[in-house]
């Protein structure tokens, strides 16, 4: 680096000679990187998802019609899996969104702490959803409660 | 020669972004809405799995259920607005950033106005 150009490159770029902090690419993965990975990618995912439950209550809003159509599409298989993963990705957004909580009360730094804070997320979403699937086939088409 | 000031020192006095803060809190505020809010989505997906028109219509004709059909159309289009324009801050640069800031608001309002309007709808049943 101590041959970098002098100059910054334009506006918004950093000039070559500062030191930089170490950043992603030389750190070891750790769980705790990971979750915050997923934690932004299922928030964009959630995102998307949102259109597909304003689909299915617009259809349902809409007529018989579109309302079968709509429960057509998203029980084939292809509809199922989407539905699978918003679930999970839903699932571990909240999750990760309370892991986050309990950070914003400065509790949970410790290396142990965030280590089982982050497997938790995971994990707890992997059953969450699994546990809300299983309901879901076993009650399918009666109304449970 | 080596330039001695920092980026940061650069920017000092060129302004905030000021909304920094409040996002911060906005986005906490809605999450805790959410968490009840996604509870409340849960029941009602494994309530109305495979369910009839008719009965998705019935169960949001209680108003209990259109109130927190109404609150998470509001709560989840204003959080995920926030955490869309945190995205895109980090990641998209240029003029196309803007571009991607209005599509931001704007994705995010038709979201959650479908919501609110389709679960209006569905309560009053016409």
């Amino acid at each position: 680096m101590a041959n970098a150009k002098q100059t910054a490159a334009g506006p918004g770029t950093r000039p070559m000679a500062r030191p930089l902090s170490p950043h992603l690419s030389i750190f070891r993965p750790h769980i705790n990187m990971t979750m915050s990975v997923i934690h932004r990618a299922t928030g964009m995912a959630n995102y998307f998802g949102s259109l597909l439950l304003a689909a299915w209550l617009l259809a349902a809003a809409t007529s018989d019609a579109w309302f079968d159509t709509m429960s057509a599409a998203l029980a084939t298989p292809i509809g199922l899996i989407v539905l699978f993963g918003f679930t999970w990705s839903v699932m571990h957004h909240l999750l990760g969104g309370i892991r986050h909580f309990i950070w914003d009360t400065i509790h949970g730094f410790e290396r142990g702490s965030v280590r089982l804070l982050s497997w938790l997320t995971i994990i707890l979403s992997l059953a969450l959803t699994g546990g809300i699937w299983m309901m879901a086939v076993s009650y399918w088409g009666k109304l449970i409660w | 020669m080596v330039a001695m000031r920092t980026p940061l020192k650069k920017i000092r006095g060129l302004g905030s972004a000021k909304s920094g803060t409040e996002h911060f809190i906005v986005q906490r505020v809605t999450a805790v809405a959410n968490i009840v809010l996604i509870a409340f989505l849960i029941y009602a997906a494994l309530h109305l799995t495979g369910a009839s028109r008719a009965e998705v219509k019935e169960f949001f004709s209680q108003p209990w259920a259109a109130i927190l059909g109404i609150l998470l159309a509001i709560s989840t289009s204003i959080h995920m607005r926030i955490g869309m324009q945190v995205v895109i801050e980090d990641y998209v640069h240029g003029g196309n950033r803007v571009l991607m800031l209005l599509l931001n608001s704007f994705f995010s309002l038709v979201a959650g106005v479908a919501i609110f309007l389709a679960v209006t709808k569905l309560y009053l049943g016409v």
